[in-house]
């Protein structure tokens, strides 16, 4: 299987864990992720909130080289690929002109952790899975970007997504349902009003432990930053700690799988995860 | 929550529309639910809740929607335009408000969330790619944020996290550029 793949910024940067785990499960797995030649950054939150055009025609070039190199499109990241959806729906309805770029619409764009839980790839997974991940009790957070709007994301179920969860049962782990799977962690308001991203984080933290749930799963490095890294500090905000590592449901599929990297990307974390799968007896 | 004072506004309809440009928001089929509203995860925030950004719009309350947080502290989660009966575009209203009250050169009442949105397009456009070292380094600058964490202290959070995440290995020193930089910074000009 091969699929054109665009990383996105933060994988390059600070989330080089969900992209070492993409990358390595991938391999593993025999999917061939073919990094665009040349990708730009699709212009996030920045771009929509202060330049309307800008934020369709920076993803309309990478849908362009995507188009251009003719297989279909994976982003791990949801900010990405929200806005290459988003510019994928403006550029196919303009006319002629209009933008900078045109496109014919003849490739999918694929959120990762969808593309991940079709029944195709769930089948590549299932005979690796040597580590079942007993003990593991996640909640499944999707965050916005993948679900909504849907008229951008195409979204089967924009209010409960299923992918991870579907995932995370193939490895033997218990997802937990919940209602806050895709309430808002605050995005980048973590770093010009990190007073809103911390009531709104310590709300779901309270929740996934109210319904018992031992760690929380993401499939957004976004969402994965504000939940792990200011853990300590929303923990003595709200007068309580928390242990709450929050894990890359890539990562997770890597450990099922025993893949040898799978401590080193974990290693990365704020809320170290090894003792929770050492505690399960799930790192020997 | 500021109330809306009946009696003492000039309506002007032609608002709307042109608050309407670049994108099919559907303001207009607004029949004030306030749906946007109750599913909102950051009202608390704001000074003026979404459904009264909408009417104000269509009151043709140019001023007052151009100057309120609201606008800024949407976090864009999509909620409210999901959800909406009438498939008003909420958010991306809120977004076209920004993009015209930096045009019209109106006072930001988030100037640090402004700061950062600005700091993170420039980075684009001198690389094509965002580098969140530099990218960081010039919000701090260009929000007055640097000054102030020095003066109160709490600079001594960012360098422990700076140093945390260069410890594990996510923090990394030097930008990756495309060969495409001026197509970007053309795209961005």
């Amino acid at each position: 299987m091969k699929v054109s793949y665009y990383p996105g910024c933060s994988l390059e940067g600070s989330a080089r864990d969900y992209r070492e785990s993409v990358e390595g499960v991938c391999k593993r797995l025999g999917i061939e992720l073919v990094e665009l030649e040349d990708w730009n950054c699709c212009g996030a939150t920045a771009a929509h909130s202060l330049r309307h055009r800008a934020s369709i025609e920076l993803p309309g070039r990478n849908l362009v080289l995507a188009e251009n190199a003719g297989n279909d499109l994976v982003a791990p990241c949801p900010m990405c690929f929200n806005r290459l959806k988003a510019a994928e729906k403006s550029l196919l309805k303009a006319p002629t002109g209009q933008y900078r770029y045109n496109i014919e619409g003849k490739i999918k764009i694929w959120d990762l952790a969808d593309f991940m839980a079709r029944q195709e790839v769930l089948e590549l997974i299932q005979p690796n899975v040597t580590n079942p991940l007993e003990g593991i009790k996640a909640v499944c957070y999707y965050g916005c970007m993948t679900s909504r709007p849907p008229k951008i994301t195409d979204a089967e179920n924009c209010e409960n997504p299923m992918s991870m969860d579907l995932i995370l049962e193939g490895l033997g782990a218990e997802a937990i349902d919940w209602p806050y799977k895709t309430d808002c962690c605050g995005a980048s308001h973590v770093i010009d009003r990190p007073d809103m991203v911390f009531k709104m984080v310590g709300r779901l933290y309270q929740r996934a432990l109210e319904v018992g749930a031992n760690c929380i799963v993401v499939s957004c490095q976004m969402c994965q930053a504000n939940l792990d890294i200011y853990q300590d500090r929303i923990g003595q905000q709200l007068g309580r700690e928390f242990y709450l590592p929050v894990i890359y449901f890539t990562e997770l599929v890597g450990l099922a799988m025993k893949e040898r990297q799978v401590a080193t990307w974990l290693s990365r974390h704020f809320v170290d995860p090894l003792k929770l799968l050492g505690d399960q007896g799930l790192l020997g | 929550m500021e109330n809306a004072q009946p009696g003492h506004i000039k309506v002007d309809l032609s608002f709307s529309d042109l608050a309407q440009t670049s994108a099919s928001l559907n303001v207009n089929s607004c029949f004030q639910c306030r749906k946007c509203t109750n599913g909102c995860p950051v009202t608390f925030a704001m000074d003026i809740y979404p459904d009264q950004v909408i009417r104000l719009v269509l009151l043709g309350q140019k001023e007052r929607v151009l100057k309120c947080s609201t606008i800024w502290v949407c976090s864009a989660c999509e909620t409210c335009t999901t959800r909406c009966p009438n498939e008003v575009d909420i958010a991306g209203t809120m977004d076209a408000l920004k993009e015209m009250a930096v045009k019209e050169g109106i006072e930001i009442p988030q100037p640090k969330t402004y700061a950062f949105h600005k700091a993170f397009l420039d980075d684009v456009k001198k690389r094509g790619r965002m580098f969140e070292g530099k990218m960081m380094q010039s919000y701090l600058l260009n929000s007055g944020e640097l000054f102030r964490k020095v003066a109160d202290g709490s600079i001594k959070e960012e360098i422990s996290l700076g140093w945390n995440m260069f410890k594990r290995g996510r923090l990394p020193l030097l930008p990756k550029g495309i060969k495409a930089k001026k197509e970007v910074k053309e795209i961005l000009r």
